[in-house]
């Protein structure tokens, strides 16, 4: 198998036969090569989701208050349940190690906003520092609120894009300037945009206990936002998400004395645990490029066994002059053999790096956010090669071993 | 060398058998130049595949060289062939792909001589039938009887006891025909054993020997007087 003579033979015979060599390279090649591009995107865009869901703001936990839907302790369905800055500095406290960051929201819709003699009905949310990083908005100029403007209360307000352009003039600084809410006048430090785009730029921020104060709130809060310290492992971040919330909600339904079994009263939105969704929806893609890659190796291998049999065919008068000047039988079916094996494999080898090298150069230039590092497994690209050579192998013994047993005599008469 | 005893043969062609030798008791001794002449369907290239082990005979016994030739599997026939005899064919059957040298020095990749020792006696064989100048030519590239004198290179490049040689003029001309029996001669008067299968009377003139066959049966075998193909050339 291993002399130095069988396989000057062979280079022979695949110099003198490009074509063929060629053809039979090209069918194995492609299929690698196809096979390690699905693997690729497919892990490039399991890698995409991740990222756009490891992020802090999108392991946001977002709270908010219906009405009671259980009969619960002499208590009437429909009743409203209203969370309170109580509520807020407990879960706080009680799950300090968890939380990275937290706010209340204390908000009203189409609140009348005026600069001059612009005016616009806009959400104003009262909110505490952290809710920047959780919502994740971005200063366009000024800054955030802040915690001094907490305890000072001061009246100050953080504006979206949307409102600065209804309100203000093209290239006025809205910074330090007056604007009217609800007829009470507060300063605008900021100004913030969101990726999310104009429909989530229409809020004023303002410092939470200012809005409770002049919209009569009192201790009450609409919702509450929080966002968990990062995990190394997702499945661990995930875990720890539904443990807070279970937490969470088990406390909020006995404070406000709600019905364990009552789900309306006390909404949850837990966006990691919609990123597991996403998850096992990149799990399905990914199982389906499997499918697709497995089928283009199946079709890599009906490609070469083909192509043997052409070859057996082709070479049986060969193999009869072969025989007839003395070749021993075992020494045709591994030279054919030895041949397919050496060309599949080189070809293998050669889609696999094909492959592996447009994902490592073309990778980083893909511009979309579903798609990050697409790259693969090199062990499984390797198997795949292995698969291939044993398959075209083993397509090539058939038809060798019939082709040996044909007599010499026969074997001669084929033209 | 040849020694053959009843020797029998018969096709399957569907339901009814061909009974092609019927009988045939032969030898030859070494040193001779023996063609075996009948008209097609006379058995003579069945007899010539069967004293070639290209084919295996019904009954009878077969001494090649004093070596029982029966029951062999296609591993120890492979071996006496490439060992005991060297072919050369109506069609040459050359490697297409391999260039004459390449050809001539195939039977002794089959014995296992080393590549560089192998060129250098397949270049001794490929002049010795003048045409160590085409040696790194393709079959296609040589005429018919530029591809038969390579072929009879080869089959004398593993030194063989035997050379059977079936229509070895059948494709050429006379002109060359006569040429490449010259050649044939050659090695005969060297002391090669040569078994020449024809149905040309001219051919068969210039061996030393003619076996007539007919019906599967040998009707006459008898010494001629050989006829110098030279005088003809």
């Amino acid at each position: 198998m291993f002399s130095i003579e069988r396989w000057q033979e062979i280079f022979e015979t695949i110099s003198k036969n490009k074509l063929r060599t060629f053809l039979t390279g090209v069918s194995v090649a492609s299929g690698i090569f196809i096979l390690v591009l699905l693997l690729g995107v497919g892990q490039g865009m399991q890698n995409g989701i991740a990222k756009e869901f490891e992020g802090d703001s999108t392991s946001s936990i977002w709270v908010w208050t219906r009405t009671t839907s259980v009969e619960y302790k002499g208590l009437n369905p429909g009743r409203r349940i209203n969370l309170t800055n109580e509520d807020y500095a407990f879960i706080n406290k009680s799950n300090e190690s968890t939380l990275e960051h937290s706010s209340s929201r204390a908000r009203r819709w189409g609140i009348l906003v005026t600069y001059g003699k612009e005016s616009g009905s806009y959400g104003i949310e009262g909110i505490y520092p952290d809710f920047q990083v959780i919502e994740n908005e971005e200063m366009v100029s000024g800054r955030y609120v802040n915690q001094n403007d907490i305890d000072e209360q001061n009246k100050v307000a953080v504006i979206g894009n949307k409102i600065k352009r209804d309100l203000f003039k093209k290239d006025e600084e809205a910074v330090g300037e007056y604007i009217e809410i609800n007829g009470i006048p507060f300063k605008v430090i900021g100004v913030y945009s969101d990726k999310a785009g104009e429909r989530e730029e229409d809020r004023v921020f303002i410092p939470s206990p200012i809005a409770q104060q002049i919209f009569g709130l009192g201790p009450n809060i609409n919702g509450l936002a929080f966002s968990l310290a990062p995990e190394e492992n997702f499945e661990t971040a995930v875990q720890k998400s539904e443990q807070f919330v279970e937490a969470m909600t088990t406390y909020l339904k006995a404070k406000h004395i709600i019905a364990p079994e009552d789900d309306r009263a006390i909404g949850v939105n837990n966006n990691l645990e919609n990123a597991k969704r996403f998850y096992n929806l990149i799990f399905m893609i990914k199982a389906f490029f499997w499918w697709v890659g497995i089928c283009t190796i199946i079709a890599g291998i009906v490609g070469v066994s083909n192509i043997m049999l052409i070859i057996v065919k082709e070479r049986t008068k060969e193999i009869g002059i072969r025989k007839a000047i003395g070749a021993q039988p075992a020494s045709i079916i591994g030279l054919i053999l030895q041949e397919a094996i050496f060309v599949t494999a080189l070809a293998g080898f050669v889609g696999l790096i094909l492959g592996l090298a447009l994902l490592e150069f073309a990778g980083p230039l893909v511009q979309t956010e579903f798609i990050l590092n697409p790259s693969v497994d090199f062990n499984v690209a390797l198997t795949t090669v292995f698969i291939l050579i044993f398959a075209g192998a083993l397509a090539g013994f058939f038809p060798a071993w019939r082709a040996v047993r044909i007599k010499p005599i026969v074997a001669l008469r084929d033209e | 060398m040849i020694e053959i005893k009843d020797l029998h043969k018969s096709y399957q062609m569907g339901s009814n058998s061909l009974h092609v030798l019927k009988g045939i008791d032969f030898s030859v001794k070494e040193g001779e130049l023996v063609s075996i002449m009948g008209s097609s369907g006379s058995g003579k290239s069945t007899l010539l595949n069967i004293l070639g082990m290209l084919d295996e005979a019904d009954s009878g016994s077969y001494f090649l060289d004093g070596m029982p030739i029966k029951n062999l599997n296609e591993k120890v026939a492979a071996k006496y062939r490439n060992k005991f005899l060297g072919f050369i064919f109506q069609s040459f059957n050359l490697i297409t792909y391999k260039s004459a040298l390449d050809n001539v020095a195939m039977p002794l990749y089959y014995q296992g001589v080393k590549r560089k020792e192998r060129l250098e006696k397949a270049l001794h064989y490929l002049s010795k039938v003048g045409l160590a100048d085409w040696a790194s030519h393709l079959p296609n590239e040589l005429s018919g009887g530029q591809k038969q004198r390579v072929a009879i290179a080869r089959a004398l490049a593993s030194e063989p006891k035997v050379l059977l040689a079936d229509e070895p003029t059948g494709a050429l001309d006379t002109k060359t025909s006569y040429e490449v029996m010259e050649l044939i001669q050659g090695i005969n008067d060297e002391g090669k054993t040569i078994l020449i299968v024809t149905h040309e009377p001219d051919i068969a003139n210039m061996t030393k020997r003619i076996v007539n066959l007919k019906d599967g049966v040998i009707i006459d075998d008898t010494l001629v007087e050989q006829v110098k193909a030279v005088a003809h050339v």
